[in-house]
């Protein structure tokens, strides 16, 4: 199973990573590999089975609905790189 | 006129009227300083987990009953994966294949135009839940645009019309209509300027009698009802005028511009996006009783339809009036009460609910609950009506100077000395006043101009600054003029 | 020389030496051997002594628990309200988290005192700590040869005897491989019974944290303190945790331990299977029930485990992104550079390795093949559990298929290096406990036996392996270092 390097560098956007021209072939390779290793799944027949998503089929609880968390702005923003007026600044979005 | 048909649908998210957010204990309140309620889990710190609240589910099923839909026994919570700086976790958690209400469906009645009175029934597809985003600030710095994540978690409830809505006037309609019901359930308070209560327009058109439905494209930041039509008609316009000069409309997300009166394309987050759609691992699947569901049906209020059978069957309104009263649950809320003080005087309530009072609220842009006049002031006015103590026509006077806040009807009656005059004697004494000082006129009418009469109940009304009893005068001025 | 836990508490209880003493016992071997071996990445002694101090306090007030004063080292993946919190990752270089995890939170309550925070694979991510941005971490039985992975630090610091006890996470091993290729006891309880709020998340619904020490008693220890339901992890059970010392002294005669057939065969190292041979000859003295049994579908461990575990960490990671927290790009020009330089100067190889997997086998076209097919064939893993559960009360194999190998063997090979953890994803991916005792050397180095026990059953194992302790002397080997 080998991929291209048009879906290399699809997934790469799609994840926000920056693939260098130097790296490309050496992530087509190394992740056609792995890929390989996922064929062994498809000689079974899954049809009838519900897929797992937990080890427990156990089911979510609910909490009740009060304010339980107080004001940490100064101690969340401290942390931040780039912070003014209270906001969270990246570059320029233009909608 | 072109042989198009235009399809509607609608995607609605209401922000669910809880305290505290979807997934985490931080405050839903609105209008709070940047950032002050983005708990560690709403900013998507690393180490932090979603739990969900009870209330959200509650809502929804609400929600789900009131539209006669199947409620999702066993939902589930997906991530939806895009990077955008509004979105702190770099997924939105929200519900794809098994949402937590299913199919449903809301009749809509137009009000305008030849299909007024008719009712047409709308499908929802499902209705889902999901956290909100946070807002991003694009005015607040020259280069940079500026996130506050107070919004982010918010709980939504998103509401997805079947494309059943033919023109702009049915898509407000079922707008105004799933407003009206989200109000009534008390699961979202419906504040459009605020954005707790946002359209979504798709928007296709396709050959009359085709089958197939066209291109549709997605319309966002439309924040009144008005500008939803207004966005409507000039998307189908825009579609038409394009495919009839021979191009294509393109899937895509157009913002609507409420200043210019068009939409435009967004350069777009979404550019044919791979959401990567995964069931949340860290939430399990919600289990929903039949109890529950159960208790949840018993608990609901009388619903705007319910109400509005009620008011043609019990009290005898007319379709129209009924749909306008029940249209709000405050202004329902508001005739109720004043029918439980004075069931007698129903059909002057409905008058002046939907006349006067509908007018002066207008007029002021406050709303009903925020009324000058309560329910049991305008009672005790129309009381006076009925009971001859005031003209309608002086009632109009009593009313505005209720308004703007002089007292109760039997205040300004008593203060200002408006009681109707129906003493006869005092009246014939009137009449026999106008009847010396005109006598020009009494001959007219003596030699056969009805018309005259007019003339002299104006004079009566004048002299008794309106407030001679109306049917007296002409009654007893009739006698007197033979 | 091998100081357990349960000697240090006895020593404090006879006052025989303070927490500070030995505290700063165990700060200054540190000092003098971390260079070399490279566990720590974090040293907290201000924070240490204090602590230390504290208990002291508390110990002589009578207020004491039984893990007060007791020094232990945390695996830097446990967020630490106001100590740095890397992951192993240049991505959290700068993170100084600001709130505890659930599992440090409740140490600090049992009195314990941290002493530092140790290496790791980058975001758990790795089999032999040669992935951290801080370098790679050296096995203190031989340091050319690597501790294991991803908790290659906190097992390093155990048994180069720098700490009595510390804490790891298990995603697909990551506590018991170390643990077996460092000559000491750890254990991953069954999923759900430690809360992972606070642990910096790479698979969700893989992962548990737990303890390593030098023996079974002082895991047990250990696990209490860490375990029991936490209303802010919503995949935390909601079960009564017993007493996991309680059953440690129980006989074992009769005990079944099943044997799979499929963890004896090839891959599997001919030296190590005979020290796991001499293991299980050991159980029979101890009376136990040796049976053969089969997991038919444990070969699909390791394409399932690396669909399922990416997939997740790919949408677990997306919160890196810059904008709130961790390392930032300089100067970004927009969004899209912010993001991509952001992340791919933090992110080491592997983690984006894994993120690319990842977000392949959730994106569009490929959903079905990859991930929902990797959650259906999970199950079936599951289900060979459960079936051999039936016949058997534990069961027994190696723990990995060979000694630690070489710094840098299998660093150009993924695959193989996937390998290594062919015996132990199978219960991550079904949720069970297990855990790695020292069972005896191969050229040199230490071999580890794994106990596999079924649902919510660490008394079980935890047993077996007391008993199996009391009977040989492997645990209490130290390697040839100061």
């Amino acid at each position: 199973m080998t991929l291209k390097t048009e879906e290399v560098l699809n997934i790469a956007h799609l994840a926000r990573l920056q693939i260098n021209d130097s790296e490309v072939e050496q992530y087509t390779n190394e992740l056609s590999k792995i890929l390989s290793v996922f064929e062994q799944m498809k000689t079974h027949d899954t049809s009838d089975i519900l897929p797992m998503a937990h080890p427990m089929d156990a089911t979510q609880r609910l909490r009740p609905d009060v304010v339980s968390e107080t004001n940490q702005r100064e101690k969340f923003q401290t942390i931040a790189p780039d912070v003014e007026h209270h906001l969270y600044r990246v570059p320029k979005v233009i909608e | 006129m072109s042989s198009w048909e235009t399809v509607i649908g609608l995607e609605i998210h209401a922000q669910l009227a809880t305290s505290s957010k979807i997934f985490s204990g931080a405050s839903t309140a609105y209008g709070a300083e940047p950032n002050t309620q983005a708990c560690a889990v709403d900013l998507g710190l690393p180490g932090v987990l979603p739990v969900l609240n009870t209330e959200v589910v509650n809502m929804a099923i609400k929600f789900g009953v009131a539209i006669g839909a199947e409620i999702g026994k066993r939902s589930v919570f997906d991530r939806k994966n895009y990077f955008y700086p509004d979105l702190p976790k770099g997924y939105q958690i929200s519900q794809l294949n098994l949402p937590i209400v299913g199919v449903g469906r809301i009749n809509i009645s137009l009000q305008e135009g030849p299909e007024t009175g008719q009712s047409k029934t709308i499908g929802i597809t499902r209705a889902h839940l999901e956290e909100d985003a946070g807002k991003s600030l694009h005015e607040e710095f020259a280069r940079h645009t500026g996130i506050d994540l107070n919004r982010a978690g918010t709980p939504l409830l998103e509401i997805v019309s079947d494309p059943d809505m033919r023109s702009a006037k049915e898509a407000v309609a079922y707008a105004r209509k799933i407003h009206s019901l989200v109000r009534y359930l008390e699961i979202c308070d419906g504040n459009m300027q605020e954005g707790s209560f946002r359209c979504d327009a798709n928007v296709s058109v396709r050959p009359m009698g085709q089958a197939e439905l066209g291109t549709r494209a997605e319309l966002k930041n439309i924040n009144s009802f008005r500008f939803l039509e207004r966005a409507i008609n000039y998307e189908v316009e825009r579609q038409i005028d394009l495919i009839e000069d021979g191009g294509r409309v393109v899937q895509e997300t157009r913002l609507y511009d409420s200043d210019k009166h068009e939409t435009r394309s967004m350069r777009s987050k979404e550019e044919a996006n791979d959401y990567r759609y995964f069931p949340d691992p860290d939430l399990l699947p919600v289990i929903v009783t039949d109890e529950h569901i159960e208790a949840i049906r018993k608990s609901l209020p009388e619903l705007p339809e319910e109400k509005c059978q009620r008011y043609i069957n019990e009290l005898g309104l007319s379709d129209y009036n009924a749909e306008l009263l029940t249209s709000s649950r405050e202004i329902a809320d508001y005739f109720e009460i004043a029918l439980t003080l004075a069931p007698e005087l129903s059909k002057l309530l409905v008058n002046w609910i939907l006349g006067d009072l509908s007018g002066a609220l207008n007029r002021s842009d406050v709303d009903i609950q925020s009324s000058p006049i309560s329910a049991d002031m305008l009672v005790n006015l129309l009381q006076r009506i009925a009971d001859n103590t005031i003209s309608g026509k002086i009632a109009k006077e009593v009313f505005e100077a209720m308004w703007q806040g002089e007292g109760s009807a039997d205040s300004v009656i008593e203060s200002r000395g408006l009681k109707q005059i129906t003493d006869s004697s005092a009246i014939e004494g009137l009449i026999d006043e106008v009847i010396a000082a005109n006598p020009n006129q009494v001959a007219e009418f003596q030699a056969g101009k009805e018309k005259m009469l007019g003339f002299f109940v104006g004079q009566i009304m004048k002299q008794s600054k309106g407030k001679a009893n109306p049917a007296q005068v002409n009654q007893l001025l009739r006698a007197k003029l033979k | 020389m091998t100081t357990t836990i349960k000697q240090l508490q006895q020593g404090l209880a006879e006052k025989q030496f303070s927490s500070v003493e030995i505290t700063q016992d165990y700060l200054n071997k540190i000092n003098r051997q971390n260079a070399e071996i490279n566990c720590f990445i974090s040293v907290t002694d201000e924070l240490a002594l204090q602590q230390a101090a504290d208990a002291d306090t508390a110990l002589a007030n009578g207020k004491g628990t039984v893990l007060t004063g007791i020094p232990i080292a945390h695996k830097d993946i446990f967020c630490t309200d106001g100590v740095k919190t890397s992951c192993g990752s240049k991505m959290l270089d700068n993170f100084i988290a600001p709130y505890n995890a659930t599992v440090i939170e409740k140490f600090y309550q049992s009195g314990t005192v941290m002493l530092g925070k140790t290496n790791l694979d980058e975001f758990a991510m790795g089999s032999s700590n040669e992935n951290s941005f801080y370098g790679s971490v050296g096995n203190p039985w031989d340091i050319s040869r690597v501790p294991g992975g991803s908790s290659g630090g906190s097992a390093a610091a155990v048994a180069a005897r720098l700490a009595p006890g510390a804490t790891g996470t298990d995603t697909g091993g990551s506590i018991r491989q170390p643990a077996a290729l460092c000559g000491i006891t750890g254990i991953k309880p069954t999923y759900g019974r430690v809360s992972r709020y606070g642990i910096v998340a790479f698979g969700s619904s893989l992962e548990q944290a737990g303890p390593f020490a030098h023996t079974a008693e002082d895991c047990a220890l250990l696990l209490q303190s860490m375990s029991g339901f936490d209303p802010r992890d919503s995949t935390s059970v909601n079960q009564a945790v017993p007493d996991f010392s309680v059953d440690l002294n129980n006989d074992i005669t009769g005990l079944k331990i099943g044997l799979p057939k499929e963890f004896f065969a090839d891959g599997l190292d001919a030296d190590v299977a005979k020290v796991i041979d001499s293991a299980i000859a050991e159980f029979r003295k101890l009376g136990a029930e040796i049976v053969d049994i089969s997991l038919p579908n444990m070969g699909l461990s390791i394409p399932v485990y690396y669909v399922v575990a990416p997939a997740e960490c790919s949408s677990n990671l997306s919160r890196m992104d810059g904008v709130r927290f961790g390392h930032q790009c300089e100067n970004p020009v927009d969004l899209e550079d912010l993001y991509k330089r952001s992340r791919s100067e933090g992110f080491g190889d592997e983690v984006k390795r894994r993120i690319m997997i990842g977000t392949y086998a959730l994106s569009a076209g490929y959903y079905d093949a990859y991930y929902l097919k990797a959650q259906q064939l999970r199950r079936l893993i599951k289900q060979d559990y459960v079936k051999a559960f039936e016949q058997v009360d534990v069961i027994l194999c190696p723990t990995t298929p060979e000694i630690a190998f070489k710094r840098g063997e299998k660093t150009d090979d993924p695959i193989n290096m996937y390998l290594q953890d062919i015996y132990t994803l199978s219960l991550n991916l079904a949720g069970l406990p297990g855990m790695s005792i020292p069972a005896g050397f191969s050229q040199a180095m230490p071999v580890g036996l794994q106990l596999i026990g079924n649902y919510f059953e660490e008394s079980r194992i935890l047993n077996a392996a007391h008993q199996f302790q009391q009977a040989t002397d492997w645990h209490l080997q130290a390697p040839g270092m100061k």
